[in-house]
Parts: C-alpha cells; sequence; structure tokens
C-alpha cells in the first residue's frame, strides 16, 4: 500500500534449513514431515548430560555457498555461542547459536530495482515442536514437546531495514529462495517450514530519517501472507499514529483464519540471552582456500542471469526480471527458446499465463503451443486452451488441436473460396463497403467467423479486402 | 556497588530458581564478591591481546553427514517425568488470560 506522507521501513530476518541429510550437531537423520514424535532424537539433541557437539560439514559448507552467493564478508575464525533461555523446547536450556563472529557479514541482494544489504548470516539450531493442550475454564494446559526438530541446522539471514514495501519484502523472499534453489543450500519450500520469514516494520514520516518502534511478525507461511501480514500491519501502524496513540515494540503474530496481526503476549522475562562462547565447541578456522572453491564451484546466480536473458534474448528489463526472479520459469523460457520458440512470444506466455496460474508446463508443452499460435496455426484463446489440457492430460498440443479441429485454414484457396461465399451472402455489406463505409468490414468479418471459425483471421481479413476492392 | 535484590530476583527467574525469604541478601552478597572479583580482573590492560573464546589450542573439527542410527522414540522418552502418545508432557507454558 502506498500511504501518502509515510515511509514504510522493512528488515528481515529469515531462516533457512540448510539441504543436510543429518542435524547440525548430531548425527540424527532429519525427520520427515510426517515421522513419529521424538523418533529422530539421540543424546545429543536431547540435552542429555555428558555429550557433545559435533559440527555438521554440509549445512557449514551450505551457508558458506548462501553468504558468497550474498557477496558477503567471510572471516577466518568464527565461533558458535550459547544463548540461554528457558523453554521447553529446547531441551538444553540454551540455542546454538552465533553472536558477535557470525559465519559472515555485510554482503548484498539485489531484488528488482532496489539492492538490500544483508547484514550477517550466520548458522544456529532449531528447536522442537511444542503442541498444548486444556481449556481455559479448568486451567488444566499441559504442553506435549516433539523434540524432532531440536537441532535442525538453521541458517538465519538477517537483511538491512533496505525495505520499503510489502511488495518489495514479498520480492525480497521469493528472491531468496531462488538464490538458495540456484546455489543448492536450501529447497527453501515455505510450506514446509524450510523458509520462514519474519519481517520488522515500521513507519515514518517522509523526509525524516529517525527510525519509528517496530513491530515484529511471526507465523507467517507462505509468500502471500508475508505481503498480506506486511500490508495489515502498516495499515496498522499508521492508523495508530494518525489517531494520536503510540506503536507498541512487540512481537505479533499472523492469523491467516482472521487476516490480521496479534500481539503475542510473553511472560516478561525480557529477552536478557545471557550470550557467552559455547565451550564444547573450538573456534571454526574458515579456510580461504575452501571458500574459494565454493566460489568457483556457484552456477550462474539469478541476478547473472536476468542480466543475460537481457543480452542474449534481446528481452525487455521487466521482462527478464520476472522470469529471472523464479528459476522454474528462467529454465522454462530458455528450453521453450531452445525447443524452437520465439523469444519474445516465449517470454510473453510465460508472464502472462505460466507465471499467475498454478501448475507449470514442461518444456515441450509450452514451446509446441507457442509455436502453434506464433505460426498462425491456432489463435492465442485457442493456445490457453490446448495449454491447459495438455498441462492436465499430458496429451501433445498438436493431438489436442486435431482433436479439437483448432488448426486454422491457413491455406490460400481454401480462404478465398469462404471469402467469396461470405460475400455472396452479405451482399449488402459488400456494396456498402465498396461504397466507402469502412466499418461495413466488421459485418463480414462476423459472418466469416460465424461460417469457419478457424480461418486464420489476418488471412481471411487480407484476402476480403482484395477480392472488395 | 552491590546487587539490588531485584536484580537478584531477576537472575534467579532467568535461571528457574525459587527463592526463599532472606535468600535475596545472601545471595546479594555472594554474587556481588564475584563481580567484585571480575572488576579486579577488568583492571588490567588487555589491548594488546585478542580476545579468547577457548583456552584449549584446537580449532574444531566438522563432521561428515552421514546419518547414524537414532534413540527409538521409547528409548528418548525412558527419563521422561511424564509422556503421552510419544511426547514428552509439560507443564502449561501458555499465558493464562
Ligand atoms: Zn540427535
Amino acid at each position: 500500500m502506498r500511504a501518502v506522507g509515510w515511509e514504510v521501513v522493512i528488515g528481515m530476518e529469515v531462516h533457512v534449513q540448510p539441504t543436510t541429510r543429518t542435524k547440525m550437531f548430531c548425527g540424527c537423520a532429519i525427520a520427515p514431515l510426517n515421522a513419529p514424535p521424538n523418533s529422530h532424537t539421540c543424546p545429543v539433541c536431547l540435552g542429555l548430560p555428558g555429550v557433545l557437539p559435533v559440527i555438521n560439514k554440509a549445512a557449514v559448507e551450505a551457508c558458506l555457498k548462501t553468504a558468497v552467493a550474498l557477496n558477503c564478508e567471510i572471516p577466518r575464525h568464527t565461533k558458535f555461542d550459547r544463548k540461554n533461555y528457558m523453554y521447553p523446547d529446547l531441551p538444553k536450556g540454551y540455542q546454538i547459536s552465533q553472536y558477535d563472529l557470525p559465519m559472515s557479514h555485510d554482503g548484498h541482494l539485489e531484488v528488482g530495482e532496489r539492492r538490500v544489504r544483508i547484514r550477517r548470516v550466520h548458522l544456529e539450531e532449531d528447536t522442537g515442536k511444542l503442541v498444548h493442550a486444556g481449556d481455559r475454564l479448568h486451567k488444566a494446559w499441559e504442553s506435549f514437546v516433539d523434540l524432532n526438530r531440536a537441532g535442525v541446522p538453521l541458517m538465519e539471514i538477517v537483511s538491512e531495514p533496505d525495505i520499503r514495501s510489502a511488495e518489495e519484502a514479498r520480492d525480497y523472499a521469493v528472491a531468496l529462495r531462488t538464490l538458495l534453489r540456484t546455489v543448492g543450500a536450501s529447497e527453501a519450500d515455505m510450506e514446509k517450514g524450510q523458509l520462514r520469514a519474519e519481517p520488522n516494520i515500521s513507519v515514518r514520516r517522509t523526509g525524516t530519517t529517525e527510525l519509528g518502534v517496530k513491530t515484529e511478525l511471526k507465523n507467517i507461511n507462505s509468500f502471500r501472507n508475508l505481503y498480506r501480514a506486511i500490508d495489515f500491519e502498516v495499515k496498522r501502524q499508521i492508523e495508530a499514529l494518525e489517531s494520536g496513540h503510540d506503536v507498541v515494540q512487540e512481537t505479533r503474530g499472523w492469523s491467516d483464519a482472521e487476516q490480521r496481526t496479534f500481539s503475542q503476549r510473553t511472560k516478561e522475562f525480557a529477552e536478557d540471552y545471557r550470550y557467552f562462547p559455547e565451550p564444547d565447541l573450538p573456534p571454526l578456522e574458515l579456510d580461504p582456500a575452501w571458500i574459494e572453491e565454493l566460489r568457483r564451484a556457484l552456477p550462474e546466480l539469478p541476478e547473472a542471469r536476468r542480466v543475460r536473458l537481457v543480452s542474449q534474448y534481446a528481452l525487455p528489463l521487466h521482462d527478464a526480471s520476472l522470469i529471472a526472479a523464479e528459476r522454474e520459469l528462467a529454465d522454462l523460457f530458455e528450453g521453450a527458446v531452445r525447443a524452437g520458440a520465439d523469444a519474445k512470444p516465449a517470454a510473453n506466455w510465460i508472464i502472462g499465463e505460466v507465471a499467475p496460474g498454478g501448475s507449470v508446463p514442461t518444456i515441450n508443452q509450452l514451446a509446441d503451443v507457442v509455436k502453434l499460435v506464433t505460426s498462425g496455426s491456432i489463435t492465442r484463446d485457442q493456445g490457453r486452451e490446448v495449454l491447459a489440457e495438455s498441462i492436465r492430460s499430458q496429451r501433445s498440443a498438436g493431438e489436442l488441436v486435431a482433436e479439437r479441429g483448432f488448426a486454422q485454414v491457413s491455406d490460400e484457396s481454401e480462404l478465398e473460396a469462404i471469402v467469396r461465399e461470405v460475400i455472396a451472402t452479405n451482399a449488402k455489406a459488400a456494396a456498402d463497403y465498396q461504397a466507402g463505409k469502412k466499418q461495413a468490414l466488421g459485418a463480414l468479418m462476423a459472418d466469416l467467423k460465424k461460417k469457419a471459425p478457424n480461418a486464420n483471421p489476418k488471412m481471411a481479413n487480407e484476402i476480403l479486402q482484395k477480392l472488395l476492392q | 556497588m552491590p546487587l539490588s535484590r531485584d536484580q537478584v530476583r531477576h537472575v534467579a527467574l532467568l535461571a528457574r530458581l525459587g527463592l526463599e525469604q532472606g535468600d535475596e541478601d545472601f545471595y546479594a552478597e555472594q554474587l556481588s564478591g564475584i563481580l567484585r572479583h571480575i572488576d579486579r580482573l577488568q583492571e588490567l590492560n588487555t589491548d594488546a591481546i585478542p580476545p579468547t573464546a577457548q583456552v584449549v589450542e584446537v580449532a574444531a573439527t566438522l563432521r561428515e553427514d552421514v546419518p547414524r542410527p537414532c534413540l527409538t522414540q521409547e528409548e528418548a522418552l525412558a527419563n521422561a517425568p511424564a509422556a503421552v502418545d510419544g511426547f514428552f508432557r509439560v507443564p502449561s507454558i501458555q499465558e493464562e488470560a
């Protein structure tokens, strides 16, 4: 939303689960989503006495690849720290995280026209899951704890407050997902909880530089809700300030059912995490040769791909940005062009038909339809229908076109016969046209469409005008 | 400066320790002693010494990402004071309205 007189300031904290087979500090396999509770634990992630954590190399590698792709600086030395707080989802009474020497810092990510600065990317471990039960009346509350997720690796990616709208925040999260998938650091599926975005939001009068009081949003499980939650929160803050109230610094949850944010009051054991260096883990030395090796092995990043889509296929920057924003779309585009589709029509179809819709066609499905429409064999509307049906039934475009009788008549002599018939049955309109009433052509074309719906309209129109000269 | 009773209560809350009547003064004195000791250490000039997070002179080793057997659910819950349907059962941590 654009609120006149106000500037929106958003920073993002994004937690990402790197693609690993095991947890951050123990050899427990990552549990599938439907695993029975507490079926993937060991003495280390249960926080039993006498055990020691050992760092998962694959998690470090995923974090470093992400950091390199985000143009971050990577120090020679990094270390882990204990973040202390008492909560039943945290069996040790502390989370192993990184405090003052994170794995990387000071990078940036290009999102559309904006450069969002990255403050830091560090590694930590996830907590367990709590399920609450009981009812208010009897106060028979209890909580049930599943520690399958306790100790699962997480990368925390923290941006500077450089984002200026709900839309940009969503684009930032999408760009991050594309980057993570491209470098193979994470599947970053938001609905599976592999990517969790927590925006912190404040507003200030346009032209002022001091930051307003911010709120932090949690429990957002899709890109759409990320947009909606921020949009709601921005309006709420502006309304509060304009009616003379204050914004309270707090954590707010997003209710999908009610489409609004709500205060998540916590007991007042205010954030006092008493960080100190994790005594069970020696500092980690990051070998520059390893980082160089990772840097060299990186595939083409989305930003570079966007630039190349413009130079190689002569796409407008706007089209290239939309397509490069999602790897699936960019792969589809380049594949379709390789399969013989013209670049600009292929881009139009992806932006107009594929991106807004739910299901993505295969490269050949898209290429076939684009080629049929570009050559004039079928109309654009028919192309839409064929594309949808070939995604649904996995049948070839050619087969569907033949079956539906969509194939346009582009044979000149055949078309001429049809046009002569149209002129014969619409003698008055034909005479009107010849007498200079140009709009009479519309009536003739309408009748032609009725008589021969498959006639190539462009060619039929030309023949009609020629015969009436 | 000795710790106040409020500070002692805050530290106890963070550590989830119950205090009896009169404990605050007792622990305030003890904890203040520790802080006085730290204050003496602070007097040393350490400008030329890099911060030390670890006294052991080794760097961390990394583990290959290969799964090892987990405990069974029964084993994981064996020492729990309360368990139900495969979950640990704990007193409510939700706010009472
Ligand atoms: Zn474990």
